[in-house]
Order: structure tokens, then C-alpha cells, then sequence
């Protein structure tokens, strides 16, 4: 069998002494887009900081094309939360994309006309070419993620983990986003790990959910797993699951049922209407 | 005496030789503190570098290598401390405070002259020593090569440091290598300036340049200019035939440059703006 891109076998890790992922198993083969969905402290960014190598499994394995993960990982492309730029900041998208291959390397700064080469080339992957040469302050949560992922693609990862790449964007910026995203993926084969609140933009590309809620998992496909059924086992709460002309709803609340347009600002018992 | 004679003297020679050298490192330093909001760390540094000073001056007769020594001590324990600015401006605000308090006792044991402990508040370049001089040309020298070393990670651990952190920076370790060179910077500017007036080279430049120009390295070499000429600016205008003491003429030419920045600064962002949305609408 041939090494898969990611795979984790009965994987524990936490902060603290206090595991908030356990015993997770999962394999991704090359390509295939994985949506990692769940309420706040269910361990998804944890998930993300075990592969990125900034978090020791306390338990169980995980395996990068059969690799033990470490920082520095040139096959591993990583998007951040999305944080608006300081306005003032003194850099372009372009010396911030650079970043993305250069920012590691110690010397005198000039980039190579290699380098300024990939650089736009990866702009261009991302449509940014027009807003390139703008100070990064100047630009829209849309365009500072877009450089964003031209960042995190310049290296031509061939495994890429985004950290809820969607927030704060409108409904059109998370569709093109996530039409970038996935079209390098399937142009380079690229194993993508996609941590979200928002399934909907995703849900065309998605081959599989990872779904954790308080430390246990879920794993299917989409239809699979975004069941009532399902996520009140995984919950243990009932949970409903809304399926309004292919755009899903998860609605988990102390009652369940409490509607669509009803708000729960229960921290135990959370309620997501995706949208 | 004019400026041309002046010039002929060993003193004026070693002042500007210095002088270029310290404004060089300010200049290169400066975009960083902003970015990392870290002028409040400067500051301290300085209110710091002066108890090292009136420790070195009372110990051993010699201002500068106790600042030295002070100023770096501090920011290794600003660093220690405090990583994200809100805990670094509280531990630095307590730091300050004792070690300030700590200097005015040290001072008031000193018999010497008490143009010494003018000159550690305002600076004067032109009292440094010849083995200062070198030992100051030297260290500008070492931050300078170590700043070219680092520019990049430290400007990636700079603008994400998690995302830096991720790709292999040691961002924490770059954090203190970083504070001891601006604590190095702060107490050689502070021979030109002084320790209350550090700000003038170590921020004024770089937030001057800011408002100028908008990649990386565009901004470090504007602010740089900025530094050499108000640095160099200002020793050659008090050697002009003035008793007024340089510090005087160097921040207010940093002043000057800053405010002219502030007024040019506005047109430079509405072109930069106009030019976005051409570009921006071209891409639709």
C-alpha cells in the first residue's frame, strides 16, 4: 500500500495535561479534501498544531507521507485564521507572499529573480495580481486571505491545512476561496485538511467530513455523517440536521428543535446555522 | 572657528563617523519596533541604559559601558517577562520604574561633574572618548550584520508569528535577539540624543518612512535616510559656529523630516489607493 498523506492512528493530544483529541484514526490519501467541522475546543486547530509539528501527540501517532510531523515541513502548506493586517503594517502582498518560501531564511534579504518569479506566479494562481503591490493594511479580509493562500501555496505543498480560511468573509469571497482552494488541489493532487464552521461553500468540493465534538469523532462522507441521527449520538444532545435545497443546517440546542432562526448562546450546547 | 576647520579635527571626524554608523542601525531598527509595537520597550530600554550609565560612571568612571550592560541585562528580562505586548508594556512599565529609581540613588553618590549626568539625559557625541568611539563603531557594526542576518525571519515573525513558528522561525528566540539589539541600539543613540530623547532616532525616522513608502525594504532605507540625515544634519549644524549641543538640531530635524512625511504622506496613499482601484477594476 502506498504511504497515504496523512494518518493518524488512535491519536491523543491536548494542553495540559488534558486531552481534548482522542484516539482519533484517520487516513487522507493524496487529493482528497477533508471538511473538519465541530463546536469551539473540540480540538480541530489542535488537530492542525499535532500536524504542524507544534504540538507532541500525548498518545497514538501521526503520520505526514509516513513522517513523523515537524515544523519547517516543506511538503505541508498551512492557511492561519484569518486576522486582519495591522492597517500600517510596512508590507505588500507581494514581500508577504515571499514570506512563504524566503521568511525562513537567514542572509542578506534581496530575493533571487527565481524567487520573484514563483512569487508571481502564485499571485496569479490566486488573481491578486491587482492588488499585489498594495501595502497589506490597504486591502479587504478577501484579498488579504487570498495572498494569504498564495502564501501557503507558493511552496507547492502537496498536503495543506486550513485553519477556518472563511471567517469573516461574505458568501461570495468564501465561495471564491474555497474555488481557489479547491482548484489547486486537484491540479497538484494536494491532500487538504479544511477546518470550518461553514460546510456550505465547501460542501460541492468535500469528499469527506471529520466531525469532533468534546473528543469524539465522526468520519464519512457528507451525507454520512451530516445526519439527525449521527450527530445527536456524536453529541449526545439532540441535534438536527436541515437539508434546505442542499445547504445544511446543523441546529444543536438544549431542545433540538428550536427552529431556524433561534438563538442559543449556550456554550455546553451549541448551535450552528450554517449558512 | 568654521565648519571647515571644525571638520579637520579628529573630534568632529570620530563624531560623524559615529554618528552615520548609530544612524544606520536606528534607521534598520525602527520599522521593526513599530511593527512589533515595541516603543514603549524602547523607551524603557533607554530610562534603563541611564541607570547603567550612572552605575558604570560611579563604579569604574565610564558611562557607556554601563549602559551597555544595563540596557542589555533589561531587555533580556523585558524578554523574559513579557512576550505579547500587553504583558511586555506592564512588566516593562515596573522594570522602568524600580531601575530609574535605582539610578537617581546611584547618581546622587557621584562626586565628579554634573555635566556627566546632563550628558546621559541629552546626550553630546562630541564628549565621547576615542576608546568609546571605537567600541561604539564597533558594536553598530555587529548589530547592523546581525539585523542583515535576520531581516527576513524576523520580519516574518514580525508580521505572523504563528504562521512563522509553523514554517521553522524560532520566533521566541528571534524576540530576545532582537531586544538586545535594540538595548545596543538604544545606548549608542542615546550618545547622540541622550537617554530621554532616543525616540527621536529609534521611532521618528521609521514612522516618517512609514507614511513614504510601502515594501519592507523600501521603508528601512527611507527611514534610514531619514536617520543619516538628521543624525549627520544635526552634528554639522552645531559644529557651525553654535554652543548649541547637536541633540538639539538632531531631533529637530527628525521632527522636521516626520512632519513633512505627515503632510506628503496623505497625497502618497490617495495615488497609492486610485492606482488599487484601476488595478482592481482591470482584474474584473
Amino acid at each position: 500500500m502506498s504511504e497515504m498523506a496523512i494518518a493518524l492512528d488512535r491519536l491523543s493530544a491536548g494542553y495540559g495535561g488534558e486531552d481534548v483529541i482522542h484516539d482519533l484514526s484517520l487516513q487522507v490519501g493524496s487529493g482528497e479534501l477533508i471538511a473538519v467541522l465541530g463546536p469551539n475546543g473540540s480540538g480541530k486547530s489542535t488537530l492542525l498544531k499535532v500536524l504542524l509539528g507544534l504540538l507532541k501527540p500525548t498518545s497514538g501517532s501521526a503520520l505526514l507521507w509516513g513522517d513523523e510531523p515537524r515544523v519547517a515541513n516543506r511538503h505541508v502548506g498551512y492557511i492561519p485564521q484569518h486576522r486582519d493586517f495591522d492597517a500600517d503594517l510596512p508590507i505588500r502582498g507581494r514581500e508577504l507572499v515571499e514570506l512563504g518560501i524566503s521568511g525562513m531564511h537567514y542572509g542578506i534579504p534581496w530575493s533571487k529573480k527565481a524567487t520573484r518569479v514563483q512569487v508571481d506566479r502564485a499571485i496569479e494562481q490566486v488573481g491578486a495580481r491587482g492588488y499585489a503591490d498594495a501595502p497589506v493594511g490597504m486591502l479587504s479580509g478577501g484579498e488579504q486571505q487570498r495572498l494569504r493562500i498564495a502564501q501557503a501555496l507558493i511552496g507547492n505543498p502537496n498536503i495543506l491545512l486550513c485553519d477556518e480560511p472563511l471567517l469573516a468573509l461574505d458568501l461570495k469571497r468564501q465561495q471564491e476561496i474555497t474555488g481557489v482552494i479547491n482548484h489547486f488541489r486537484t491540479d497538484h493532487d494536494t491532500a487538504v485538511l479544511f477546518v470550518t464552521h461553514e460546510i456550505n461553500p465547501i460542501l460541492p468540493y468535500v469528499d469527506r467530513v471529520l466531525y469532533l465534538v468534546n473528543g469524539r469523532a465522526a468520519i464519512g462522507e457528507p451525507h454520512e455523517v451530516l445526519t439527525t441521527e449521527r450527530l445527536t449520538d456524536l453529541y449526545g444532545i439532540p441535534v438536527d440536521v436541515h437539508d434546505h435545497n442542499g445547504r445544511i443546517m446543523v441546529i444543536a440546542g438544549e431542545e433540538g428543535t428550536s427552529g431556524l432562526t433561534g438563538h442559543h448562546h449556550d456554550h455546553q450546547h451549541e448551535e450552528r446555522p450554517w449558512a | 572657528m568654521g565648519l571647515g576647520n571644525y571638520l579637520a579635527l579628529p573630534f568632529a571626524q570620530h563624531a560623524l563617523l559615529a554618528g552615520t554608523l548609530i544612524a544606520i542601525i536606528c534607521g534598520v531598527i525602527g520599522p521593526f519596533v513599530i511593527a512589533r509595537q515595541m516603543a514603549f520597550a524602547v523607551h524603557g530600554a533607554a530610562e534603563l541604559s541611564f541607570t547603567g550609565a550612572a552605575a558604570g560612571l560611579v563604579v569604574a568612571g565610564n558611562p557607556i559601558a554601563g549602559a551597555l550592560m544595563g540596557s542589555v541585562v533589561v531587555a533580556g528580562l523585558i524578554g523574559v517577562l513579557g512576550e505579547k505586548p500587553r504583558e511586555r508594556d506592564s512588566a516593562i512599565g515596573v522594570v522602568l520604574a524600580a531601575g530609574l529609581g535605582l539610578g537617581v540613588l546611584l547618581l546622587s553618590h557621584y562626586q565628579g561633574f554634573a555635566s556627566a549626568a546632563t550628558n546621559i539625559l541629552f546626550g553630546n557625541i562630541f564628549g565621547v572618548s576615542r576608546g568609546d568611539l571605537f567600541l561604539l563603531v564597533g558594536l553598530a557594526l555587529v548589530v547592523l550584520l546581525a539585523m542583515m542576518t535576520i531581516y527576513r525571519p524576523l520580519l516574518f515573525s514580525s508580521v505572523d508569528p504563528e504562521l512563522a513558528k509553523a514554517r521553522g522561525v524560532p520566533t521566541r528566540l528571534l524576540g530576545i535577539l532582537f531586544l538586545v539589539l535594540l538595548a545596543v541600539t538604544v545606548t549608542e543613540a542615546a550618545q547622540i540624543v541622550g537617554t530621554l530623547l532616543v525616540l527621536s532616532l529609534a521611532i521618528t525616522p521609521a514612522a516618517a518612512a512609514q507614511r513614504i513608502a510601502a515594501a519592507p525594504l523600501a521603508v528601512t532605507g527611507v527611514s534610514i535616510g531619514i536617520a543619516l540625515v538628521a543624525t549627520d544634519g544635526g552634528i554639522l549644524l552645531s559644529l557651525n559656529g553654535t554652543t548649541v549641543p547637536p541633540t538639539v538640531f538632531v531631533t529637530g530635524l527628525s521632527f522636521g523630516l516626520y512632519v513633512l512625511a505627515r503632510l506628503i504622506g496623505p497625497t502618497l496613499a490617495r495615488r497609492r489607493r486610485e492606482r488599487l482601484r484601476v488595478l482592481r477594476a482591470a482584474e474584473v
